[in-house]
């Protein structure tokens, strides 16, 4: 069986600089996958291509996500899809009230999808049991989004997000980052919470620590614009232990 | 030299033209080669007795082909409360003058809104005067005309009055608006906060021009304005020109002026959540003037203006 999410030899380049240079990696359906490497390998231009940020130009290969092609959709209409992007820098969005925000994205991805909009009563009930779980504050949702959140308060927003537009494919770019140990905690079982058979995830981090908390099926190393190792996930261990240097040299 | 006096007497060189240094953004001269016929000139008085609390709407329309002034008179009396909206509606050219007295202790909350069509020209002025402890509390709303100006003079005594005048103009097509203040600190211990926000498209123009003087005297005068504008197409045109002068010491001023483009990161991040890119823009740029929409005190008078906001953006009041 094809896997949920392919990635086939991706060439991509930002401003004319190649930075993913023939990526390839599988995710079978309800895996988790952990992508790991050293700055400036290319982790945040892999989520960025997935997800269609413009200026992230893909000048060969090719990704599927359940056979669809995502490199010919438009950003909103991979997300109606079921790609999820959890920012490494949250976007503020002065003006805009949280909950306004994600009110209007599901029902963008409901419509796009010829489901119906969620009614006013069912969407509060929903916000309010996920947001509890993640033990946000329901009057912070009032406020624009992500302005003048904290660090921690903007993570656990993208895993609201997340939680409430129910993604088939949840890419997490660096979610630990800027995290003290509470947080990543909650956070962390708000991921694991959404672990399931018919989602897949790939988990983008730099560090081992976040892995202790999501525990991944596969890691894959990034270095140089390729996957350059993969095993389970004692590799993490391994990398923690003796750092990225040799795939760096590898890879070169 | 004025509209209204070309209007009265039909002369073409009263108009304000670019030679105006006031009127360099907002020729009128140059934009009429005749005056259509006048329309009887209009007036209102508005009155508010000591304490009392009123609120008044006022339609100001002038059919296509026709030409008219309207003299506005309005006080409010020594602790007197007044609610004033303005529409500004029609085809037609009008020049409108408005004269308010605003007296000790009382309030007057004034929201103009625009509605006029692409052909017409409209210019209103208002002069201000405001005794000790009064408060303006202006909100202008405009989606500009073939030529529009809003102009508001104060005249601002200092002791305990405060001012606000703001503003939101939403221009697409050919349209022009002017937003034009001046906020005279005659006396110690006022305030003044202004917040002008704009988003022009297509090949519209907008104009702000503010001017706060700190009279010298005018000692522990708070003054803050802003002027913001989103550029949505290369063919637009913002003119921006903030001027603050200050003739006293121990004030409080500060000014910002920017004009920029819509926000690439934001509109990234909310097309990842499956927002549809006009949505998404719709969405930003409803936000972005918001923040004017949000600082209107009177509860009727903001949900007023944020009808008035959705239905300009095209999303039906």
């Amino acid at each position: 069986m094809k896997p949920m999410l392919s990635i086939e030899n991706l060439h991509v380049t930002v401003a004319g600089k190649p930075i993913l240079d023939g990526l390839t990696l599988d995710i079978p359906k309800g895996e988790v996958h952990a992508v790991m490497g050293p700055n400036g390998a290319g982790k945040s231009t892999l989520s960025y291509a997935l997800a269609g940020r413009p200026g992230y130009e893909v000048t060969a290969g090719s990704a599927t996500l359940d056979g669809v092609d995502l490199l010919a959709l438009e950003p909103n209409e991979r997300a109606a899809k079921g790609v999820f992007l959890s920012f490494q820098y949250p976007t503020e969005i002065p003006g805009v009230p949280a909950l306004t925000f994600v009110r209007t994205a599901l029902n963008a991805q409901r419509k796009a999808r010829a489901e119906g909009e969620i009614s006013a009563p069912d969407f509060l009930r929903l916000v309010r049991a996920k947001s509890a779980a993640l033990k946000m504050d329901f009057e912070m949702l009032k406020r624009p989004l992500n302005v003048g959140f904290s660090g921690g308060e903007k993570k656990r927003m993208e895993i609201l997000q997340m939680a409430m537009l129910s993604p088939r494919l949840a890419i997490l770019d660096e979610t630990d980052s800027g995290l003290d140990i509470d947080a990543l905690r909650i956070v962390s079982e708000g991921v694991n919470a959404m672990r399931g058979p018919e989602r897949s995830m790939l988990v983008i981090t730099h560090y081992q620590r976040l892995l202790d908390h999501i525990r991944p099926d596969r890691v894959h190393v990034l270095a140089m614009g390729r996957i350059v190792a993969s095993g389970g996930p004692e590799l993490a261990h391994a990398l923690e232990a003796e750092g990225y240097d040799k795939y760096a040299r590898e890879a070169a | 030299m004025s509209l209204a006096r070309a209007i009265e007497t039909g002369d073409l060189t009263a108009l304000p033209s670019r030679r105006d240094e006031d009127w360099r953004w907002t020729d009128l001269r140059g934009l009429m080669r005749v005056l259509p016929p006048a329309t009887p000139a209009r007036l209102e008085r508005i009155v508010v007795n000591p304490g009392e609390t009123r609120a008044v709407d006022v339609r100001i329309g002038v059919a296509d082909g026709y030409s008219q002034v309207t003299r506005v008179f309005v006080h409010v009396a020594d602790g007197g409360c007044l609610a004033l909206t303005e529409d500004y509606e029609g085809d037609g050219v009008s020049d409108t003058e408005l004269t308010i007295s605003v007296g000790v202790n009382s309030r007057l909350d004034r929201l103009v809104k625009t509605r006029s069509s692409d052909d017409a020209v409209c210019v209103s002025r208002a002069e201000v005067t405001l005794a000790a402890g009064a408060a303006l509390r202006q909100t202008v709303l405009t989606a500009g005309a073939k030529r529009q100006r809003i102009e508001t003079r104060v005249t601002h005594p200092g002791v305990g009055a405060s001012v606000t005048l703001d503003g939101v103009y939403l221009l697409g097509d050919r349209r022009h608006a002017d937003i034009t203040t001046v906020v005279t600190h005659a006396g110690v211990d006022g305030s003044t906060s202004q917040l002008v926000k704009g988003v022009v498209r297509d090949q519209a123009r907008g104009v702000f021009q503010g001017r706060i003087v700190v009279s010298p005297g005018a000692d522990k005068t708070e003054a803050r304005m802003g002027h913001h504008a989103l550029v949505l197409s290369d063919r637009a045109e913002v003119d921006g020109k903030p001027e603050l002068e200050i003739y006293a010491d121990d004030v409080v001023c500060a000014h910002g002026n920017t004009v920029g483009a819509l926000d690439e990161e934001a509109l990234f991040y909310a097309m990842q959540r499956g927002i549809p890119d006009a949505e998404a823009r719709a969405m930003l740029t409803e936000a972005f003037v918001g923040e004017v929409v949000d600082r209107i005190e009177a509860e009727a008078a903001r949900e007023d203006a944020r009808a008035w906001v959705a239905w300009q953006m095209g999303r039906g009041v």
